[in-house]
């Protein structure tokens, strides 16, 4: 890995990224001169991840927690903003350095069955992206490496000459994480990778992640929807709704003491798996708004307990809080 | 314990593939009584929605058959009831909620063409009575301005508002019994609770009982009074939800509690359960949890576990609690 983060320890930094989605109508509606909307999926967010730090980002379905794994590793191009990895602006790298700068940030997927191609030895999943990016080049190199691989996920050589649907669910996630980690990556974006899991092997991956993080300081980007899977993997936590990041901070002081309305609202929707504790409930009105076309002000306007006139009219700033906190609501 | 409402007695459900039988559910017996809420808990695989479907008979024959024991509801077997008679016992008096709602409900059909649908041919409602029911039905569910919402189709509904719909379809012919097949997985946190909350409200008012079938620890914490814990086709636990939390008895209910990451402590690493689920087609011998437990002895790989009382309404299936009567 790089040695280049004993002065800077900032490995990326995400400045008012943003992501629209122009919807075409169906031809009456052009014809009628109706104007297209547009999805905004991810609507100017700003945060950033230190080398060996993880970042959890979550947030219902549809709130862009994907598509902003999808930008910063630019799988789609953004609409607007600036994406800074190690201080230089990714979205200004050529074909040719996004390339190889894709060794540097590796994703694993939600759905181990599908990220897997279910045609190719594990030997060539796992040596495949190291002889994109040249980092082995005899047969027993590589077979060596990939080795060393299974034997980091938990897995042994018996796996070597398999194919993926020879495995179990959580074996195939340790394949996809071994994936990520042949490159040698120094980020990993996690985009619900342990959602599909049951309980028990969920526990498994989580353990994974974390141990290879202490044994290879790895940086994790971690995307999910489950507040405890979050709150076990993540050091800080970004909290998004409907495009935008409402709160984000150390994630002992979130799961603490939340401050924005909506993070308090998921906060008491989840039911723990303790009856003694109180039963789950929704604090907000109606349900999650559209991010097709959303009117000016706050998002959470008119599902929102502690609404204030100004909130309908003008969109509440991310500020600081203090203690490394953010929130972005008229009221606090 | 209030009169018993549905009793299930060493049911086993075994699947004829292709390549080789498959058990999906092995010696299942316990009793729901009326206005009870049971939760029935387990991992993928573990047999409990084939459970609920024995119980509805919705399971496919063949491949599927029952092999073994008695689904009485009411003091009479399920499966001896012709087909006729069954068609009067679904949805007249158990009805089910299933996990997909786009799936389970049928998308060229308004919402107030199928839920009149069970009213007409159950209760032999007129058209317009059943239509006036429905706008009941659904401001009952908690479907805002239910009387525009009646003309509309399954895909002009968010998630969590299909599965209302779906929940007022099961409402519909006031029954005695629910069956919730995972009626909360496919939705969000916030969707989730006040899903939860409507059907706990519904058991309650309707003085229904409820069978409410999921992976989610969580989710009977605060929705059952009672729980089975199911395991690779087998029973493995089962009692009052409080002693179940308070006090596993089976090495596999404890594994699942505590690979649960908490909200309130963040622990460095979990504690999971070792290895993964057999493979259903060739089980191991024995008790199907030895693979994996810790204290795993050498009767746990001779001998299959019988569910046991080992305190006052609380069973467990692990030979841990044999040693005392052993010796």
């Amino acid at each position: 890995m790089t040695a280049q983060g004993a002065t800077d320890d900032m490995l990326l930094e995400v400045r008012g990224l943003t992501k629209h989605f122009t919807l075409h109508g169906d031809i009456y509606s052009k014809l009628a001169g109706e104007k297209a909307q547009v999805l905004k999926a991810v609507d100017g967010i700003d945060f950033h991840i230190r080398r060996g730090e993880t970042l959890g980002l979550v947030g219902e379905s549809g709130c862009g927690k994907s598509t902003t794994a999808r930008l910063v590793t630019r799988l789609i191009e953004p609409t607007g903003g600036e994406v800074r990895l190690k201080d230089e602006d990714l979205l200004a790298f050529s074909p040719r350095r996004m390339k190889e700068t894709r060794k540097d940030i590796q994703l694993v997927f939600q759905d181990p069955y599908s990220s897997l191609n279910p045609r190719k030895t594990i030997m060539h999943i796992l040596s495949r992206p190291m002889e994109i990016h040249g980092l082995a080049r005899s047969w027993n190199e590589k077979r060596e490496r990939v080795l060393q691989l299974l034997h980091r996920v938990g897995l042994s050589v018996e796996h070597i000459d398999r194919y993926p649907h020879e495995f179990s669910g959580g074996q195939r996630q340790r394949i996809a994480i071994a994936r990520a980690l042949s490159v040698e990556p120094e980020l990993v974006i996690g985009d619900e990778p342990v959602s599909a899991l049951d309980v028990s092997i969920q526990a498994q991956i989580l353990n994974l992640f974390r141990d290879l993080q202490e044994q290879f300081g790895l940086t994790y980007l971690f995307i999910a929807h489950d507040l405890s899977v979050i709150r076990h993997i993540s050091d800080r936590v970004a909290v998004m709704y409907v495009g935008k990041i409402v709160e984000t901070g150390p994630a002992a002081a979130i799961f603490e003491e939340p401050l924005h309305p909506y993070t308090k609202a998921l906060l008491a929707a989840v039911p723990e798996a303790d009856p003694g504790k109180p039963p789950p409930r929704l604090t907000l009105k109606g349900e999650v708004s559209t991010p097709i076309d959303p009117p000016p002000g706050c998002r959470l306007c008119g599902r929102c307990p502690r609404e204030l006139p100004v909130c309908a009219e003008i969109e509440p700033p991310l500020v600081d809080v203090g203690d490394g906190r953010q929130v972005a609501c008229h009221n606090l | 314990m209030p009169e018993t409402v549905l009793e299930l007695d060493d049911l086993t459900v075994r699947f004829r593939l292709r390549r080789g039988d498959l058990t999906a559910v092995n010696g299942v017996s316990f009793a729901i009584g009326r206005g009870e809420t049971f939760g029935l808990v387990g991992e993928s695989g573990s047999g409990k929605s084939v459970t609920a479907r024995a119980i509805m008979r919705l399971i496919p024959d063949p491949p599927g058959e029952i092999q073994r024991g008695r689904i009485l509801f009411g003091g009479d077997n399920v499966l001896d009831k012709s087909d006729a008679e069954m068609r009067a016992l679904r949805g007249r008096h158990i009805a089910m909620v299933f996990q997909e709602p786009m799936s389970a409900l049928n998308p060229v059909f308004t919402v107030c063409e199928q839920i009149s649908d069970a009213l007409r041919t159950n209760l032999g409602l007129s058209k317009k009575e059943a239509r006036e029911r429905v706008v009941e039905l659904l401001a009952l569910v908690g479907i805002p301005s239910p009387q525009k919402r009646l003309d509309s189709y399954v895909h002009e509904f968010s998630g969590g508002m299909r599965q209302r719909v779906m929940l007022a379809m099961a409402l519909s012919c006031s029954p005695g019994f629910l069956i919730a097949d995972e009626p909360t997985t496919a939705l969000d946190v916030t969707i989730q609770a006040t899903i939860l909350e409507l059907i706990t409200s519904m058991i309650d008012k309707l003085g229904m009982s409820l069978l409410f079938i999921t992976h989610n620890l969580g989710v009977v914490a605060h929705s059952c009074d009672k729980i089975g814990v199911m395991y690779a086709s087998h029973m493995v636990e089962l009692g009052e939800k409080r002693e179940i939390f308070a006090n596993p008895q089976h090495p596999y209910t404890v594994g699942l509690l505590n690979s649960i990451p908490r909200l309130d402590i963040q622990a460095r690493h979990l504690t999971p359960i070792a290895g993964s689920v057999c493979n259903m087609m060739e089980p191991p011998s024995g008790c199907k949890f030895h693979p994996r437990c810790a204290h795993a002895m050498d009767v746990c790989r001779r001998d299959v576990p019988k569910l046991k009382e080992v305190a006052p309404g609380h069973h467990a299936a692990c030979h841990l609690h044999d040693r005392g009567a052993a010796t």
